[in-house]
């Protein structure tokens, strides 16, 4: 009677964390064959239409930079009034 | 690292469809191609709200999950792009995408299905920035010049935001506490009803 109260426990338990050890289902790694994408701080082939203010190659200045210009969409920030 | 987003400002937009030609003119979107439109809910009625809608480059997106090529990637940044090279045009992603992103354009005389195309977030493709090549298949790659979008740039009322997300975020938080509403239009009211007086949920 013991060992199948054990038995049953241990079943139940080994049902109820069978989820946990499922397969993620999102597409996360790379693919075989997929190539890969140059990042977009290296900047592109024509240099003419590289806008000013941040240093091509450098991660943390085209980020500052593309925070500054978006900032540019924010009326509050062009203007006097302080929001 | 930025996290790429675009937020539509409902109380803003005036359906002019400005950000629509700007996509248009600056990737040369094919005739029947509309990476992005603008959609209208009561139109004609008082009170009408327009939104821009295009791919909204989620952070756990469905077309990367049914496609059965794994054509899709997201970069660095968060925008979700694809490899036109290993998309088989099957349409699965337009089936499983909430917006309607995915767009196919009818190729030959009889208009067989061509490979999908979408808002690349203006990044482009996996193939070299800037390459003749990426701007054939995927349009300009404004992000790698240290553009922001060109429809969100272009945006007249600047109901359309685009750019990392904490800092579009706080515009149109600034802008709701400014004038006092518009959290409301879109969200959990307007998809599932506000809770009536004296109910339990």
């Amino acid at each position: 009677m013991k060992a199948a109260a054990k038995f049953l426990i241990g079943a139940l338990t080994v049902l109820a964390l069978a989820a946990c050890g499922e397969r993620k289902q999102t597409s996360g790694g790379e693919s075989p064959g997929r190539r890969g994408d140059a990042p977009p701080w290296t900047g592109t082939v024509g240099e003419a239409f590289i806008a000013p203010g941040w240093k091509v190659g450098d991660a943390t200045s085209w980020d500052n930079h593309i925070r500054a210009r978006a900032q540019g969409q924010n009326e509050y920030s062009r203007t006097s009034i302080n929001p | 690292m930025a996290r790429m987003k675009f937020i539509c400002d409902a109380e803003r937009c005036i359906e002019c469809n400005g950000c629509v030609t700007a996509c248009k003119a600056e990737h040369n979107i094919p005739w029947g191609v509309n990476r992005r439109r603008v959609v209208t809910l009561n139109d004609g009625v008082p009170g009408e709200k327009s939104i821009s809608v295009a791919c909204m480059h989620c952070s756990d997106a469905p077309c990367m999950a049914v496609c059965p090529v794994d054509c899709f990637y997201r970069t660095a940044e968060g925008v979700v792009l694809h490899d036109k090279d290993v998309c088989i045009g099957c349409g699965y992603c337009s089936y499983a995408c909430p917006f309607g992103a995915p767009q196919f354009p009818t190729n030959g005389t009889f208009g067989l299905r061509g490979k999908m195309d979408k808002c690349t977030f203006c990044a482009g493709g996996p193939e070299a920035n800037g390459s003749e090549a990426e701007n054939e298949k995927y349009g300009r790659n404004r992000l790698a010049e240290g553009k922001l979008p060109a429809c969100a740039e272009m945006c007249s009322t600047k109901a359309l935001l685009g750019g990392d997300g904490d800092v579009v975020a706080d515009i149109l938080r600034t802008r709701v506490l400014q004038r006092g509403k518009g959290s409301e239009v879109w969200g959990w009211g307007t998809a599932y009803g506000k809770p009536a007086q004296g109910s339990k949920s």
